[in-house]
């Protein structure tokens, strides 16, 4: 199971921050999974221009095939301007409109405010539902208030976290072993 | 519909397309060379031609994958090999060439062929040639309007006066050789929605309708928007044929044909679009319904009954080849069509 963690924005450090301990909780649950970090600040990713997401080249082409290759995708995403950045949105951009058939994706959400607990449900959701994802319910929703100097000091953040990696990998098994069982059915 | 040479007392038309893709066999993992596979294209056109099948056409994509990217050199080489079936482009991408280069290649087939030959014009639902070729993805939509039009340009007026945005303008130009009848039947190929085939009305030209997969209900959206908007232009829907184009692929049993089909469309949509084909999708596909053309003989003569039912549409051209199936396979459906499909869509469709 090929499993991309992506962190969707250029700016600060905490969802960097958060997606790390993410990773690192899949790599030490679920050490067969094969989980690859992909933070979007460490990549000169083009705007989309419309072209199909295979002739994209460089680091563009790069993450477009990556997340195409992927079972599941954790998104984390910070709030900007009451919506998701701009960096996140062009991935969706770039990839097919049903990119995500097929495949599990979960979100973990950080803020400066929690006021902004409901944009991924209203504004990101609606997106990946669009794309086909299946789509992992409970998000992780962490505050500024929950860091300190990069690092996560609330234990029950951590353990949202673990519970987010946990249902990923769950859901990405059953729906696998559902598809695999229908698609045995057709005979062809 | 005399003009663009359908004879309605002879039935609906049915022709065979290729992409001209050079695809791996997904049950071999083994390709053929690009030769190989330009030979066979040939060897199928004949094959068709004495299956009594009306058409058959090439098309051009300038990527991995595809064999036929000069692909009017190969449709000259089906007009020496054939002799009396229709033949054609499907599609010549016109947003990506000069127009002019374009008419002289075809009419010169046309004049090898002895007047059987027709062009499609497309936009490209693939665009690497863009960067090959040295044009602006951004220009996508004028380029291919602009050239389209200067092409019936052409095709109507022998001594052409023209200017435009994407290519030196012409004065007096006298393009020729012209084709065996002064004039050629052109296309337009449209994908699924109506927005493409609005334009078509609206230009007063016949379209190619590519209906790959889905309810045949859902293309008949397309096919009245592109009546309405002929109409609307001042034409008479009457005068102008719809074509088409879907895959298809026969054999003994519904159930063996999907078996058959599903690796070879899969893989080619992998390769070809980054996405494989939905096997929830390719399931509903054999519904009575669904316009895709895979199943026994007698199902998709049901099939492509009802579809003319709807589009009321003047020829059918099936994909069989898409995605590295073997000659052999193509040679059996080639069979099929021949002896059983073929002689039953002509029975049904033929206006006494």
């Amino acid at each position: 199971m090929k499993v991309v963690g992506l962190s969707g924005s250029k700016v600060g450090s905490k969802t960097r921050t958060a997606m790390e301990y993410t990773i690192k909780a899949l790599n030490e649950k679920y050490p067969d999974v094969e989980a690859t970090l992909i933070d979007l600040a460490e990549y000169d990713v083009q705007f989309s221009d419309g072209r199909n997401y295979m002739e994209y080249t460089g680091n563009t082409g790069y993450v477009a095939q990556t997340i195409m290759d992927a079972d599941a995708i954790i998104i984390g995403t910070p709030i900007f301007q009451a919506s998701i950045p701009a960096t996140l949105k062009n991935i969706f951009d770039l990839l097919p409109e049903k990119a995500l058939r097929d495949k599990v994706v979960s979100i973990l959400v950080t803020a400066g405010s929690p006021k902004h607990y409901l944009v991924a449900e209203q504004q990101l959701k609606p997106i990946l539902t669009y794309m086909k994802a299946q789509v992992v319910q409970s998000y992780v929703f962490i505050e500024e208030k929950d860091f300190y100097r990069k690092e996560i000091t609330n234990d029950d953040v951590l353990f949202r976290i673990q519970r987010l990696v946990e249902d990923t990998i769950v859901l990405t098994e059953t729906y696998t072993k559902i598809r695999e069982a229908k698609e045995a059915e057709y005979g062809f | 519909m005399e003009k663009y040479r359908f004879d309605p007392s002879k039935g609906m038309e049915f022709g065979i397309y290729t992409l001209g893709d050079h695809i791996p066999n997904p049950h071999t993992g083994e390709r053929i060379s690009a030769q190989q596979r330009i030979q066979e294209i040939i060897e199928f056109a004949k094959l068709a031609e004495q299956a009594g099948i009306d058409f058959f056409s090439v098309g051009e994509s300038h990527q991995e994958y595809f064999a036929t990217q000069a692909h009017s050199v190969v449709i000259s080489a089906i007009a020496q090999a054939t002799e009396k079936m229709k033949i054609g482009s499907s599609a010549t991408i016109i947003s990506t060439s000069d127009p002019v280069r374009v008419y002289e290649d075809f009419a010169t087939i046309d004049l090898i062929s002895n007047g059987r030959t027709e062009i499609i014009a497309g936009r490209a639902s693939r665009v690497g040639l863009f960067d090959l070729l040295g044009y602006d993805l951004r220009d996508y939509e004028e380029l291919y309007e602009e050239k389209f039009e200067l092409l019936l340009k052409i095709n109507e007026e022998e001594v052409v006066n023209w200017s435009g945005q994407f290519r030196a303008p012409l004065k007096n130009a006298k393009v020729i050789p012209r084709p065996k009848n002064g004039w050629m039947p052109i296309w337009r190929a449209v994908g699924g929605p109506p927005a493409s085939a609005i334009k078509a009305g609206l230009q007063g030209v016949p379209m190619y309708l590519a209906t790959l997969g889905g309810p045949a209900a859902s293309f008949k959206m397309s096919v009245e928007a592109y009546r309405e908007a002929l109409k609307h232009a001042g034409y008479d829907p009457s005068e102008f044929p719809i074509s088409t184009a879907g895959f298809f692929h026969a054999a003994e049993t519904t159930q063996q044909a999907q078996k058959e089909a599903y690796p070879h469309i899969n893989l080619g949509m992998q390769l070809i679009n980054g996405r494989g084909y939905p096997k929830q999708h390719f399931a509903q596909g054999a519904d009575a319904h669904d316009v895709m053309n895979i199943g026994s003989p007698q199902q998709i003569i049901e099939k492509i009954l009802y579809q003319h039912e709807v589009f009321g549409h003047q020829r059918y051209i099936a994909q069989i080849d898409f995605g590295g199936v073997s000659f052999d396979r193509l040679k059996k459906n080639i069979e099929l069509i021949g002896t059983q499909i073929l002689p039953e869509i002509k029975k049904y469709t033929a206006k006494k």
